[in-house]
């Protein structure tokens, strides 16, 4: 079993945080950073097994290309009133979210 | 009453010995007096809006599960009925839709009572990571229910409930039901519509009923299973009539006993209780043999890199914008999850990690093809140990992973496996075993355990509350 440890720095936890779009304490990072270490300590046991030549599994389900008609479904379908019902900011109709642009 | 079968209470029901009502109230009496105890329910519905159901379901009258009350894991849409997935960022979220699994039940009359207690998303062997508060085991209060279905397993073993509807992606319906004395049942990937559960990792969710008995089991799984338009990856294999199943005779069948499954620092009471239940088996004339599946500790590190990255990416949808809070409440647990996910998905890792985890996952289904040339059934361990103290699972990220050594080979490579009681510890905790069945085989395993609970009695014994 290869033993060298992968290196968590603290950027790295930083950066998969931005990726994954949370927001992090920043005096959580240190216990962020050892537990990713140790999570990755342990499941680095599948780099050391010789997969050279076995397929990948993505699904079990045994199904391929499982259609449906192209047709709308009344009883899936919702009010305007419905789909904004838990929306935690609505005006007029519409979802309320956040800017992503400066003026 | 509520300790009896759901078909002794469908008899009592039918002859007007009892009225559902009287179930009703004793299991509103049991959450009166226990659910402050231990905190198996996130929500409970009013009592007249259950009532109003029983009244809807009149016309349901030869339905097995008529006025059967049962719980949900809160991880399943109840339209109009607040679904939390024990998370602050779901707290006020009110579905206005049904999972396909609720619509079935309502269709058979019966009666949601409440939604039970879960580690928020999934995400735990303990549910003890929630915002709602941990759920307490009912055989001693001191330990975790196990996770992440923990409301559920407690909701049955305290009779706050006949039956509950769980989800297993890892083990959460197996590992719980052990260390309850319940039984619970994981189905095969696609027996169960998953439409309208909310996903932890999409690729290994199934969605299985907990109860009292095999036999109840039985029944529920007829009732949910099935192909469902509304979920693509919902299997067309016909739906066997389960509780006939359990007429067949079992000398024919072969159980395959894993000697690398009782290795991994189990507890020596479980592997003596589950050698003890074998000797069972051979009296109701099954065969019992040795077989080799050496998989347990690269399929928990496999399943440590696929769960936490089909969960970042399913966890990614809650944005706080359509529906409930910010991401900011996710917690630790949640956090570290979607982290380790998203760092093997990430560039520069995915090869490393998610790629090789993924052909893993093809050595798990040969393995097991392997093991299944030698017999029709595996029994295996369920929990490596009795159910720890609070705080033990939680804090530690690495036990948290080993609760469930035994569990996880069973989603990735996606057959069934029933979990049910094989004894008590010298210190009277319950001890599970697992019996695997092939895909699609649930009446085999439904109906062995059913054997084994016609000779035994373990699964009859209630906690004292």
């Amino acid at each position: 079993m290869a033993k060298t440890k992968q290196i968590i720095t603290t950027n790295d936890v930083q950066h998969v945080a931005q990726l994954a779009n949370l927001p992090l304490d920043p005096a959580k990072i240190p216990l962020y950073q050892k537990q990713l270490e140790d999570s990755l300590e342990y499941v680095r046991i599948v780099q050391t097994l010789d997969l050279d030549n076995v397929e990948e599994t993505v699904q079990i389900s045994g199904l391929t290309n499982v259609w449906r008609e192209d047709v709308v479904d009344p009883s899936r379908t919702f009010t305007q009133e419905q789909a904004l019902a838990n929306a935690p900011s609505s005006l007029n109709g519409f979802f309320m979210v956040n800017g992503i642009m400066k003026e | 009453m509520i300790e009896k079968s759901i078909i002794e209470l469908h008899e009592l029901i039918k002859s007007g010995l009892l009225k559902p009502e009287t179930l009703i109230d004793e299991v509103y009496e049991n959450i009166a007096k226990y659910n402050d105890k231990y905190n198996a329910y996130i929500t409970i519905r009013d009592k007249k809006d259950v009532l109003a159901d029983l009244a809807m379901a009149s016309d349901k009258k030869t339905s097995l599960l008529y006025g059967i009350p049962y719980s949900m894991k809160d991880a399943y849409l109840t339209k109009d009925v607040r679904t939390t997935a024990a998370s602050a960022i779901l707290e006020d979220f009110i579905p206005p839709y049904s999972a396909t699994v609720y619509k079935k039940l309502q269709s058979a009359g019966a009666l949601l009572i409440g939604k039970a207690n879960l580690d928020a998303w999934g995400h735990g062997a303990s549910t003890e990571n929630n915002d709602f508060g941990p759920t307490k085991n009912p055989w001693d209060d001191s330990r975790v229910a196990g996770g992440s279905s923990g409301g559920s397993a407690a909701a049955i073993a305290s009779s706050m409930c006949k039956f509950s509807i769980g989800e297993d992606t890892g083990g959460s319906i197996r590992n719980p039901s052990a260390w309850t004395n319940t039984t619970g049942l994981k189905v095969t990937y696609g027996r169960v519509s998953r439409y309208g559960a909310i996903a932890y990792a999409s690729s290994f969710d199934t969605i299985g009923p907990m109860g009292g008995s095999a036999q109840d089991l039985a029944i529920i799984l007829e009732t949910i299973a099935g192909v469902d338009p509304y979920d693509a990856t919902s299997s067309p294999e016909p739906v066997p009539n389960y509780l006939q199943g359990q007429t067949l005779k079992v000398g024919n069948l072969t159980i395959g006993m894993p000697k690398e499954m009782y290795s991994h620092g189990l507890d020596p009471e479980i592997k003596s209780s589950i050698e003890e239940a074998t000797v069972e088996f051979k009296k109701i004339g099954v065969k019992v043999v040795d077989v080799s599946l050496p998989i347990a500790e690269i399929a928990l590190a496999a399943y440590y890199l696929i769960a936490p990255s089909e969960s970042s990416s399913n966890l990614a949808r809650y944005d706080g914008m359509r529906y409930g809070k910010g991401r900011e409440l996710f917690t630790t647990e949640n956090i570290r999850r979607i982290m380790i996910g998203t760092y093997a998905l990430s560039s520069g890792y995915y090869d490393a990690y998610y790629r090789k985890a993924q052909k893993v996952r093809t050595l798990l289904i040969q393995k097991y093809e392997d093991a299944f040339k030698k017999c029709d059934v595996l029994l295996m361990p369920v929990n490596p140990g009795m159910p720890p103290k609070f705080g033990q699972l939680v804090n530690d990220p690495i036990q948290n992973m080993l609760a469930d050594i035994y569990t996880t080979s069973i989603n990735q490579v996606g057959v069934p496996s029933l979990a049910l009681p094989a004894g008590f510890s010298k210190s009277g905790l319950p001890i599970g075993m697992q019996l695997v069945g092939q895909k699609f085989a649930e009446s085999t395993i439904l109906n062995l355990g059913h054997k084994y609970q016609s000779v035994t009695h373990w699964h009859t014994r209630k906690p004292k509350l």
